[in-house]
C-alpha cells in the first residue's frame, strides 16, 4: 500500500510506519474476507427472487386504496398506547438509569469494579434488541402495554446511562469546588454544582431517546407487548393490507412528527 | 431576581416556577397514562412473581450439543446478514449521502435525496423485514434488504453532514495544482472524511448485528427466528443461553470497532 | 535584478481588461491590464475587499472572470475548460493565507500533492509517486527550512510558519513558470512573516521562478518586492519599483479618500 520499489540514492518515504500498515492490511482483509465469506454461504432461496417483482406490485396494489375507517375504529386509540409506551418507558428508563449512570462516572465512582459493573449493566440493556426485551416482558407481565412499557425502559437503560454517565464525568470541577468550599451539603453540591451543567445534555438525551422510542414502539405490539403493533400485526395475519398500509403510512407521519419536534427542542436546548 | 423566568443558575438560587410546575404535569402525565395502560400494584407483583418464575427456568443456561448446533447456524446467519447489509448498505450509501450534501449537490438533488433519507429512517426496520418478507420470502435475504434500508437512512444522513463540514481549502489548494476531480477527491476529500467513515461503518454494523438478532422474529433470518421458537416453546433455558451469545457477541464487536476506528483515527 | 519595466523580456503571463462581478453592475476588478516579467517578485498592495485576492484566482482560475484575458505564455486560459485547464493550473503554483494543506494528510503527501496534475488517481490513491518526485520532495523540504525529519508529520502538528512552507514546497513541486501568493503571511506573527518572504525572495532569484504576492504590509512588500503594483476600489493606481513607491501613492491606495 506504499512505495516500496526504491532506487537507492532515494530517501525513502512510505505513507505509514510498518505497524499501521499490517493494522490497516488486516482490517482490509479481514473485511473482504467477510464479506466474501458470507456471499458465499449465506442461504438465499433464488426460487422466491423471480416473482418479487410481482409481488412487490400485488403488495402496494393491496395496500391502496387505504381502510380509512379503520383509523376510528381500532388505530386512533392504538396510536394513543403507543405514545403512552414510548413516553412512559423513557420515563421509567431515566429513572432506572440516572443512579446508574453516577455509578458510571468517573467523579462519582472510585471503585472500578462498581464502575465495570454499571458499564456491563449498560452494554447488556443495549445489546438485546427492544423486541427480544419485549419477548421476555410479555413472558413476565403477560400480553400489554405494561410489557411494552418496560421493554422500552429496559432498553433504553443502557443509552441514557452511557450518555449521562459521560455528561457527568464532563462537568467542569470549577462550580463544584466552589460549592465544596462553602461546606455545601452533598444534594446541594447536586442540584446546584452538576444539574445546572449537566441540564441541557439531560434534556437531549432525553428527547433523542423518546424519538427513538416512540419509533421502537410502534413495532413491540408484534410479540404482544401494546401498542399500534398489535393492530399491524392482527392486519397482517388477516393479510388485510389496505389496513397494513393505513397503519404504516399513520406510522410514518407519527415519526416525522416526532422527529421534527424533538429536533427542534434540542435545537432550543443546545 | 424577581422574575419567574429567570432558569435556575448555582449562584442564586430562586425558586424556579415553569420548571416546578413542568415536572409536575410530567408527573400527572405519567400518572394518567399508567392508569389508562391497566398497570396496577396486583400485576406488577403477579409480574415480579412470574419473573422469578423466568428467572428460574432460564437457570442454566442449555448448552445441549443439538441446541448449540442449531443456536451457532442462526448466529453465523446473523452475522451474515450484518455484514452483507453493512456492506451494500455502505456502499449506497456513499452516493446517496454525497447526492444529499447542500454544498456539493444541486438543490433538487439534494432534497430529493434527504426525502429518501427520510423515508429509509422512519420505518422500524422490522416493519420493513415484514415488507420484504411479502416482496421476496422468507429467509436471510429480506432481512439483509431491511438493514441495508435503515443502513442507508442512518449511514447517507450522517456521512451527508460529514461531506457538508468539509473544509474547502485544501480542496482549492489542490485543484489549483491541476489535479483531476479523482485526484482531488482521492487527496483532498478522502483524508477528510475517512476517519469519520470508517467510524460510521463500524457503529453501524454493531447496529446491524443488533438488529439482525431480531429480523427473523418476523420471518427475515438469523438468530431470531431460533429465539423465537425457542421462546414459544418455553424453552427459556435456550432463549437464555441465545441471549448471553447475543450480548458477548455484541460486545465483542464494540471491542473490535474501538480497535478499528483507532487504527483510523 | 532588472526593474520590471520598461519589459526587456517576453512577459510571462499578461492580463488584459480583466473584469469581474459577483453581481452584475458592480465589478470588483474593473478592466485591469498588467504584464508580469519571467522572473522577481511583484507585491500587489492594497486595502482589503479591493480586489487584490480576486484578480489572484482570476488567474489560474479559481475564480471566473466576466470579461478580459490572461495569457500564460501567449496561452489565454480564459478560455480554457476542463482538461486543457487543468494542464494550465499545473503550471501555476499558488501559495494560501490560511496554507490550505490538508490537515489529515503528512507532510510529505502535502508537498506530492503539487504533483497530482501528473499522476493518476489509482496512483495517488495507493501514495505511489514516482522515486524522482519523492527525491525532490525531499530536497524541497530542505530547501525550504524543514528538513527530512518532518516529512512523516501531520500537517495539523505544525506551526503556522511550518504550515507556509510545507505550502510553499507544494507549489515549487509543481515546477510552475509561475507562483502566486495570495496573502502568505497575514497569519502569521511579524518574524515568521519576514522569514517566510525571505524565503519567497530566495525561490524567486535562485529558481528563476516569478512570484505574484497579495500583501497587506507594505514594508514588507517593499523589502522583498521588485515590483509594487498599489490597487485600489478595483483599479491599478501604482505599478512601478519599490523605490518610486510615495507617501500620495500609500495614501491615495489606503485611504486618503474615502473608499467604501
Amino acid at each position: 500500500m506504499s512505495p516500496s520499489d526504491l532506487s537507492l540514492e532515494g530517501r525513502k518515504w512510505e505513507r505509514f510506519t510498518p505497524t499501521e500498515r499490517f493494522a490497516r492490511t488486516a482490517i482490509y482483509l479481514i473485511t473482504a474476507m467477510a464479506v466474501i465469506w458470507s456471499l458465499r454461504t449465506i442461504d438465499i432461496i433464488p426460487e422466491f427472487l423471480y416473482d418479487a417483482p410481482e409481488q412487490t406490485a400485488d403488495l402496494f396494489k393491496r395496500m391502496w386504496p387505504f381502510d380509512w375507517a379503520f383509523y376510528p375504529a381500532a388505530i386512533h386509540s392504538a396510536l394513543i398506547e403507543t405514545f403512552h409506551i414510548a413516553t412512559l418507558g423513557t420515563i421509567l428508563a431515566i429513572v432506572m438509569a440516572l443512579p446508574l449512570s453516577f455509578l458510571a462516572a468517573r467523579n462519582f465512582t472510585k471503585n472500578p469494579i462498581l464502575r465495570w459493573l454499571a458499564q456491563f449493566i449498560f452494554v447488556s440493556s443495549r445489546s438485546v434488541n427492544s423486541l427480544i426485551w419485549a419477548l421476555l416482558f410479555v413472558a413476565v407481565f403477560g400480553p400489554g402495554a405494561l410489557a411494552g412499557v418496560f421493554s422500552i425502559a429496559v432498553r433504553s437503560i443502557g443509552f441514557v446511562g452511557k450518555l449521562f454517565g459521560e455528561a457527568l464525568e464532563e462537568a467542569r470541577p470549577g462550580p463544584i469546588e466552589a460549592l465544596e468550599a462553602t461546606g455545601a451539603p452533598r444534594s446541594m453540591i447536586l442540584a446546584k454544582g452538576y444539574w445546572p451543567q449537566v441540564e441541557p445534555a439531560f434534556w437531549s438525551i432525553a428527547l433523542l431517546r423518546w424519538d427513538i422510542n416512540i419509533r421502537e414502539s410502534a413495532v413491540l405490539g408484534l410479540v404482544g407487548a401494546g401498542g399500534i403493533g398489535v393492530a399491524l400485526d392482527a392486519a397482517l395475519n388477516n393479510l388485510y393490507w389496505d389496513q397494513v398500509g393505513l397503519i404504516l403510512a399513520v406510522i410514518f407521519t407519527v415519526v416525522v412528527i416526532t422527529e421534527i419536534v424533538t429536533s427542534y427542542l434540542r435545537s432550543r436546548i443546545l | 431576581m424577581t422574575s419567574t423566568t429567570q432558569t435556575s443558575r448555582p449562584q442564586a438560587f430562586p425558586v424556579n416556577w415553569p420548571a416546578r410546575l413542568g415536572w409536575i404535569a410530567l408527573t400527572l402525565y405519567a400518572l394518567y397514562a399508567a392508569s389508562t395502560l391497566d398497570i396496577s400494584w396486583a400485576r406488577l407483583v403477579r409480574g415480579i412473581d412470574q419473573g422469578a418464575t423466568l428467572l428460574a427456568r432460564m437457570f442454566p443456561p442449555n448448552t445441549a450439543e443439538d441446541k448449540l448446533e442449531l443456536i451457532a447456524t442462526g448466529i453465523f446467519e446473523s452475522l451474515q446478514i450484518a455484514v452483507l447489509a453493512t456492506f451494500f448498505g455502505i456502499l449506497l450509501s456513499l452516493p446517496l449521502g454525497f447526492a444529499a450534501a447542500r454544498n456539493l449537490a444541486p438543490g433538487w438533488l439534494s432534497t430529493a435525496a434527504r426525502g429518501l433519507i427520510a423515508v429509509c429512517r422512519s420505518f422500524h426496520p422490522v416493519i420493513v423485514s415484514i415488507l420484504f418478507v411479502k416482496a421476496v420470502g422468507f429467509g436471510a435475504l429480506a432481512g439483509i434488504l431491511a438493514l441495508i434500508v435503515s443502513t442507508m437512512g442512518f449511514v447517507a444522513k450522517l456521512f451527508a453532514e460529514v461531506v457538508e463540514e468539509l473544509d474547502p481549502k485544501p480542496v482549492e489548494a489542490v485543484r489549483a495544482t491541476g489535479a483531476s476531480f479523482l485526484n482531488v477527491l482521492v487527496m483532498a476529500v478522502m483524508p477528510q472524511v475517512m476517519a469519520r467513515f470508517v467510524g460510521l461503518t463500524v457503529y453501524q454494523f454493531d447496529s446491524n448485528l443488533r438488529n439482525s438478532t431480531m429480523v427473523g422474529i418476523v420471518g427475515g433470518g438469523g438468530i431470531g427466528a431460533p429465539l423465537f421458537t425457542a421462546y414459544q416453546r418455553f424453552d427459556y433455558d435456550v432463549v437464555l443461553t441465545i441471549l448471553l451469545i447475543i450480548i458477548a457477541l455484541i460486545m465483542l464487536c464494540e471491542f473490535a470497532s474501538a480497535r478499528i476506528r483507532r487504527v483510523f483515527q | 535584478m532588472s526593474a520590471p519595466r520598461p519589459m526587456l523580456a517576453e512577459p510571462v503571463l499578461s492580463v488584459r481588461a480583466l473584469r469581474k462581478e459577483y453581481q452584475p453592475g458592480k465589478p470588483v476588478l474593473k478592466d485591469i491590464s498588467l504584464d508580469f516579467a519571467p522572473e522577481g517578485v511583484t507585491a500587489i498592495i492594497g486595502p482589503s475587499g479591493t480586489g487584490k485576492s480576486t484578480l489572484i484566482r482570476c488567474i489560474n482560475r479559481l475564480v471566473d472572470p466576466t470579461a478580459g484575458d490572461i495569457l500564460l505564455k501567449g496561452e489565454n486560459l480564459a478560455r480554457l475548460t476542463g482538461r486543457d485547464l487543468r494542464n494550465a493550473r499545473r503550471r501555476i503554483g499558488m501559495v494560501f493565507q490560511e496554507y490550505n494543506l490538508v490537515e489529515r494528510l503528512s507532510v510529505m503527501e502535502n508537498i506530492l500533492s503539487g504533483r497530482l496534475g501528473y499522476v493518476s488517481p489509482w496512483r495517488a490513491f495507493l501514495r505511489k509517486f514516482p522515486q524522482a518526485d519523492i527525491d525532490r520532495a525531499f530536497a524541497l523540504l530542505d530547501a525550504v527550512g524543514l528538513g527530512s525529519d518532518f516529512a512523516t508529520r501531520r500537517a495539523d502538528k505544525l506551526s503556522g510558519g511550518q504550515r507556509q512552507r510545507v505550502g510553499i514546497a507544494r507549489a515549487i513541486m509543481q515546477e510552475p513558470a509561475l507562483i502566486l501568493a495570495d496573502e502568505p503571511t497575514s497569519s502569521l506573527d511579524p518574524k515568521t512573516s519576514v522569514e517566510i518572504m525571505e524565503l519567497m525572495g530566495e525561490i524567486a532569484k535562485t529558481r528563476a521562478i516569478p512570484i505574484i504576492i497579495n500583501i497587506h504590509n507594505v514594508e514588507l512588500a517593499k523589502r522583498y518586492a521588485s515590483r509594487i503594483v498599489g490597487m485600489t476600489g478595483g483599479n491599478v493606481v501604482f505599478d512601478g519599483p519599490p523605490e518610486a513607491l510615495e507617501k500620495h501613492h500609500l495614501s491615495e491606495i489606503y485611504g486618503g479618500e474615502d473608499w467604501q
